[in-house]
């Protein structure tokens, strides 16, 4: 089970996800979204050192942290093999396709309010709303 | 070399974020998208912390000439809503709604080296292949 409800962590992990955004951008003038950095990972020689670098750092934190911290902040996930790969496929496929994700769209564009992020996280955050409430329709039980 | 440091330092900080946010728990992300059960609106939190101060930085970049590290701030050129933006976003929600992870977390939850996260983002990298190969055909 979750804890409940957690707004203050949930704040001052946010402050610090933006902070991270708002760091690469005086930076290095780019935009943190994270299936763009991935999918141009080596698009150009220039820009493959920041965009691996990010990466490294965005994995590396979290596993430092449960290295050092034990499991304080748990990952509860499905093992069921076709909805991980269905989920995984769609995600890559659909970020691709849609230029961005909670990140390059949600945190970034909502804070510049680009009318096209703004359209795209109503979106997908509808959808997903969507699908978690038609799941335990469509299996019979939800997991 | 000074640019990887930046980029290094900008991923760390949002991987801490995604971490203490617990957003890397698709589980609590599933309970905010969860709207008739045992709603969570954790998410919506994280969402406004994150971009309080991501539109921080959007407000300075305007007032500056040049990003430190680069010639150009590089904000992308499109502006129509256009078919791919919508039916991506669609495709996207469906997936983030089935798992629970979307590619922020999805990364920073290697880190718990949870082996559904590894088929996960396995997955995800061969989605991003496929839109590419389908994109160009």
């Amino acid at each position: 089970m979750v804890e409940d409800f957690d707004p203050l962590n949930g704040f001052i992990g946010g402050l610090m996800i933006g902070g991270g955004a708002l760091l690469l951008l005086i930076c290095t003038g780019r935009i943190a979204g994270i299936s763009g950095i991935i999918g141009n990972l080596f698009a150009n020689a220039r820009d493959a050192g920041w965009r691996l670098a990010f990466m490294v750092g965005l994995v590396a934190t979290p596993f430092v942290w449960l290295s050092v911290a034990g499991d304080p902040y748990p990952v509860q996930i499905t093992d069921s093999l076709p909805l991980l790969v269905t989920g995984g496929l769609l995600v890559g496929f659909g970020t691709r396709m849609g230029s961005g994700c909670t990140s390059g769209h949600g945190v970034c564009g909502l804070g510049r309010a680009s009318p096209r992020s703004v359209t795209a996280v109503l979106i997908f955050i509808g959808v997903a709303m969507l699908t978690v409430y038609l799941m335990p329709l469509v299996t019979g039980a939800f997991q | 070399m000074i640019r990887a440091a930046a980029g290094l330092a900008s991923g760390a900080l949002f991987g801490g974020g995604i971490l203490v946010s617990g957003m890397i728990n698709p589980e609590r992300v599933l309970g905010f998208l969860d709207v008739t059960g045992r709603w969570d609106p954790t998410l919506a939190f994280v969402m406004a912390g994150a971009v309080l101060i991501s539109a921080l930085g959007y407000l300075l970049s305007k007032r500056m000439p040049q990003p430190f590290l680069d010639s150009r701030f590089h904000f992308p050129d499109r502006k129509s809503i256009d078919p791919p933006l919508v039916v991506g976003a669609v495709i996207f929600g469906i997936g983030w709604g089935l798992v629970g992870l979307c590619p922020g977390p999805a990364l920073a939850g290697l880190g718990s080296l949870n082996i559904s996260v590894f088929i996960f983002v396995g997955a995800m990298l061969a989605g991003m292949v496929g839109w590419r190969v389908f994109d160009r055909s």
